[in-house]
């Protein structure tokens, strides 16, 4: 026993130890990367972000040099702090907070303490920095819009979060990264690689040298450029006609799926989201919960499509076989089923597809509609032969486009029946709304702009898209590769015809724009607000959607303009306008485009918040802005000419 | 028969083998975490790699010396070597150097001298030579307190020079004297006080007053034997919670600061986050980066010369006492682990030839041998890898230092002398 005592503990401490060794070495540690290793210092190159140019190779974005000022907390000595607060311009209580954000991150990290300095306060400061232990400046480069339009387009980017830093290591604090638009969808292409120059430290850290003779040092891969389908002129013109209104404006090239304009109104100057004031301003745009200029109305709005709609109606009706062109059918100021009645305005009647379309008669959809429901065995069959055909056209589900944002709209099918009459309990009247785009129906306006492409292509479109080219490299095929709508090309003649009357002869002749055949079709939608707990109706939002010209289209353009009344009372002018101004590059219809930039529509946005009772639509008025502003909007038109 | 063969010149050649090992596998160590960018000239004597060459070169001198020497000089001379021993501790007083505050070295030249380290191999022989006498009875009290006065005299001169770590080693002669026929029941109070003390410290003395109460009344109760007193447990109760006053009282007021926050870090004492935060840069600040050093290491180890830690120096003190940290960072848990499986290998190894001893001697000495390197070992590893609290002593036969590795290569080849003249006395 005795001789046991000490050879006990010889071998549980060993044990022991070899237990502890397991658990520092094996079970609690990590594959070895220098990246990770804290004696090992990184120093980042960072590269040059790529350029980005317009269809017309136009440069919008280009880089400028930004100074930061970094701090490695425990480095930081004794000095003045309130004289070199006032040095940088901050308060004593904001340099101790940053100080302690910083070296709650890290006491042996470099942080950024004060980010994007002018060029003056750098010159000034670079010489009194070294007088700070602890603190230096930084270069780096930031974004320069070169235009101050396509905010919502081109985005912005900004200091890395960190959720973000956690999922892709490739980040670490401070860096910038894409954080909307154009900068967020293509930020690998534009950022390029950051270099990473190995440095051993002592625990004094000091330089030992380079890391295993830099065996694992990269350098910095450029960043590359890359060209937008943007025309950057009539995405100007577009922001131009928006001003006063919110709204959106898509335009696609239909030959390619190329997005020509993306306007959506309110917008901001891009140039805000540059720099130290970034996140102020981003907040501020944030925080703005009325106007919402952070919100992309060209993307995200999704609403009841109204009568262009109809136009697929038609399509699906002859591709089914339910009814021939010269099909008519009776308009008696709407269509009476059971004991309810859809209401039309007064038109010719009885009414064959070209005058349905032209007069978007509620009556003769209503009528296919039933047709196409009828159709087969049960409704809820006919609703999903429906529901494919509509949805063949890129509605109802995301575009799988190369933008940042945007919405599915919604279009029904028969289980979103079953799950609210009960399966086999509902009937086509029940779904009558769908004959004239209300109702189930929701799309946004690219959607919209989109099927009026596959329209004007006569049974395909290319999947949406912003990008045009990237340097030595080609853009994604599935952008290139025509996707077809289920409906022969045969069927499309007598539906365009019928979108060219609505230019004619019908509900947009005041908007022709002489020596271009325009197809179209108004739209409007009805919306709600809650105001004081009461679901209250507000003036329809104006829609229009149309492609010129007639055969070959270079243009598909949807328009929408919250609370902008009937179809052609904003949204068709505006339409007209951009079509004409993308294919003539000069405005005939000046008369047009002096409507659209006279009259705001400020007031109709301010009623729901004015706390008075407030009339819609019939009782609304145009309001007329200023001379002095009216002038300032002619001259920025005529700065947008000159070019 | 079989051991007779393996053991050429009488030697323990496994012992040999495992020393050779360590030393060696230590030099590489050194070399990595004293070395500058690149080694050019191994013998750069202004370089600790340089001039532990030279130190092992002497060890060398030093075992041949050891060896030729007849085994009967060493229990005669026990007590000469022993007396020498101390005057060389005593004379440090006058003739001493100061470094980092301790007292405990001779300068001589360029070169430095430690006599506690030497003093380790004079006191396990004086303890041998004592024990081993025939009068000697480890079971009266007035033996145990003459062993007693021959290592706290030492122990004693060491704490005075400033030198705690040291004199704790001198601890490890409890295992000798309990082998030799010291009564249980010091070892039981030994290791209570040990627990009443980190109770105390850690919970306060209230709650160590209850849990004491508890297993004292428990056993009472429990193991009752006829008309056994009540008495006894309170009394041992009391004698049990004075002795936990006094700890409190001495971490207090006794110990430096340096010394309360090593405990208090290791015990996790301090829970104010801006003392903490202050410790981590002071008293904790070797732990971390060796535990860090060592958790880089991973499985494989980065490699000979490869590990960033040891490279930038981030572990002060590393090629002395932290060199196992060099081991873990350089060679991973397999090197670090062969170490451990080494020492543990090399202490079971001499208990096992103590064993087999035919002279009392001889076995109390081997058995002092194993204690020492045993608490040595314990210590150092256990601090390094923070198990147990920073207490600055060396890793036998592995840290930088010439005392060091003089001291424990007599102190051990001592032993191989003794254990092979066995043989001749069959
Ligand atoms: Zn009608």
């Amino acid at each position: 026993m005795r001789k046991l005592l000490l050879l006990a503990l010889v071998v549980l401490v060993g044990f022991a130890f070899i237990g502890r060794l397991y658990y520092l070495q094996v079970y609690d540690s990590a594959s070895y990367n220098p990246l990770n290793d804290s004696a090992v210092r990184k120093v980042f190159t960072y590269p040059k972000r790529g350029y980005v140019y317009d269809r017309n190779g136009e440069l919008l974005v280009a880089n400028q040099p930004s100074y930061d000022v970094m701090v490695i907390p425990r480095e930081v000595e004794e000095f003045d702090i309130s004289e070199f607060c006032a040095l940088l311009k901050i308060t004593e209580e904001q340099y101790h907070k940053t100080l302690d954000r910083a070296r709650a991150y890290s006491p042996r990290l470099p942080y950024v303490f004060l980010s994007n300095l002018s060029k003056e306060d750098y010159a000034f400061l670079q010489e009194k920095m070294r007088k700070y232990d602890g603190f230096y400046i930084q270069k780096r480069s930031i974004r320069t819009y070169r235009k101050t339009i396509g905010a919502n387009v081109l985005g912005d980017i900004g200091e890395v979060n960190q959720a973000i830093i956690n999922k892709d290591p490739y980040y670490s604090k401070g860096d910038l990264i894409g954080k909307q638009g154009v900068e967020k969808t293509y930020e690998k292409i534009l950022r390029g690689t950051k270099g990473i120059k190995f440095i051993q430290k002592d625990r004094f850290n000091r330089d030992l040298g380079p890391f295993k003779n830099g065996e694992h040092d990269t350098i910095a891969k450029p960043g590359k450029d890359i060209t937008i389908t943007i025309d950057s002129k009539l995405q100007e013109y577009g922001e131009l006609l928006m001003t006063n209104k919110r709204g959106g404006i898509i335009a696609i090239e239909p030959s390619s799926g190329e997005i020509l304009a993306m306007v959506s109104g309110p917008t901001y100057n891009p140039n805000l989201l540059v720099g130290r004031e970034r996140s102020k301003n981003f907040n501020k745009l944030y925080n703005d919960s009325l106007a919402q200029p952070l919100f992309d109305r060209g993307l995200q709005a999704m609403y009841p499509p109204g009568s262009p709609f109809k136009t697929i109606n038609a399509l699906i009706g002859l591709q089914e076989g339910v009814v021939t062109p010269q099909d008519k059918f009776r308009c008696n100021l709407g269509f009476n089923y059971g004991n309810r009645k859809m209401g039309c305005h007064v038109h010719r009647s009885p009414a064959d597809m070209n005058l349905g379309i032209y007069e978007s008669c509620n009556a003769y959809f209503a009528n296919v509609y039933l047709k196409i429901m009828n159709k087969y065995d049960s409704p809820a069959k006919s609703m999903d032969v429906w529901s494919n055909h509509v949805k063949s056209f890129g509605l109802g589900n995301y575009l799988g486009n190369d933008l940042s944002v945007g919405q599915p709209g919604k279009i029904p099918t028969a289980n979103t029946y079953n799950r609210a009459h009960g399966e086999g309990r509902w009937y086509p009247t029940f779904t009558l709304s769908n004959a004239i785009g209300q109702g189930e129906v929701l799309a946004t306006p690219i959607q919209l702009a989109n099927m009026a492409a596959a329209i004007g292509n006569r049974g395909y479109y290319y999947t949406p898209h912003i990008i045009k080219e990237i340097q030595d490299d080609t853009i994604p095929s599935k952008y290139t590769t025509p996707n077809y709508t289920s409906i022969d090309e045969k069927y499309f003649e007598p539906v365009v015809q019928g979108m060219f009357d609505v230019y004619n002869k019908g509900t947009a002749d005041m908007v022709q724009i002489p020596g271009i055949e325009i197809c179209g079709k108004t739209g409007t939608a009805e919306n709600f607000a809650i105001i004081d707990s009461v679901k209250t109706q507000l003036t329809d939002h104006s829609i229009f959607v149309a492609f010129a010209p007639k055969d070959n289209p270079k243009i598909a353009i949807a328009v929408f303009i919250e609370n902008g009344y009937f179809g052609s009372r904003f949204a068709g002018k505006m339409a007209s306008l951009m079509i004409e101004k993308y294919l003539k590059n000069e405005i005939t219809r000046t008369d047009l485009e002096n409507f659209v930039l006279r009259y705001s529509l400020e007031h109709e946005y301010k009623k729901p918040f004015s706390g008075e009772p407030f009339g819609i639509n019939r009782e609304t008025i145009l309001d007329p802005i200023s001379d002095e502003e009216f002038e300032a909007l002619q001259r920025k038109k005529r700065r947008i000419d000159s070019k | 028969m079989i051991r007779e063969n393996q053991r050429r010149f009488g030697f323990d050649w496994l012992t040999i083998i495992i020393y050779v090992l360590l030393v060696g596998f230590g030099y590489i160590n050194i070399m990595s975490a004293s070395h500058n960018g690149e080694i050019t000239n191994y013998f750069d004597m202004s370089q600790p790699y340089g001039k532990q060459l030279i130190f092992m070169g002497l060890s060398i001198v030093l075992i041949i010396l050891t060896l030729s020497v007849e085994a009967k000089f060493y229990e005669r001379f026990a007590s000469i070597i022993y007396i020498v021993a101390i005057l060389s501790l005593l004379g440090l007083f006058v003739f001493g150097k100061d470094v980092n505050g301790a007292r405990s070295w001779y300068g001589i030249g360029s070169m430095t001298i430690q006599p506690s380290e030497f003093a380790k191999f004079a006191t396990a022989l004086a303890v041998a030579k004592y024990i081993s006498d025939i009068q000697t009875n480890l079971k009266t009290i007035k033996d145990q307190l003459k062993v007693a006065a021959i290592i706290i005299l030492p122990a004693l001169l060491i704490l005075l020079q400033n030198d705690a770590g040291s004199t704790l080693v001198y601890a490890s002669f409890f295992f000798v004297f309990y082998r030799e026929g010291l009564q249980q029941v010091y070892i039981i109070i030994g290791f209570s006080l040990v627990v009443l003390a980190v109770l105390a410290l850690k919970f306060g003395l209230t709650a160590t007053g209850l849990i004491a109460a508890l297993i004292i009344f428990g056993l009472f109760f429990f193991r009752r034997k006829k008309r056994a007193s009540i008495l006894q447990p309170i009394l041992i109760l009391i004698v049990s919670l004075v002795f936990a006053f006094g700890v409190k009282l001495f971490y207090n007021n006794v110990l430096k600061p340096h010394q309360q926050n090593r405990i208090s870090l290791w015990l996790r004492l301090e829970k104010d986050p801006a003392k903490l935060e202050r410790m981590k840069k002071a008293e904790a600040y070797n732990l971390i980066q060796s535990e860090e050093a060592i958790g880089a290491g991973g499985f494989w180890g980065k490699g000979f010369m490869e590990g960033t830690r040891t490279t930038g120096k981030f572990v002060p003190e590393q090629h002395t006492d932290y060199i196992f940290s060099t081991v873990g960072e350089e060679w991973g848990f397999l090197g670090s682990a062969s170490v451990v499986v080494l020492f543990t290998l090399l202490i079971i190894r001499i208990l096992y030839l103590s064993e087999q001893q035919k002279s009392q001697f001889s076995r109390v000495y081997g058995y002092g041998l194993a204690s020492i390197l045993f608490v040595h070992f314990t210590i150092n590893v256990g601090m390094v890898m923070g198990l147990i609290p920073t207490v600055g002593i060396p890793l036998p036969f592995f840290s930088y230092g010439g005392s060091g590795l003089w001291a424990f290569t007599i102190l051990l080849f001592i032993f191989i002398k003794l254990d092979s003249n066995k043989i001749n006395e069959w």
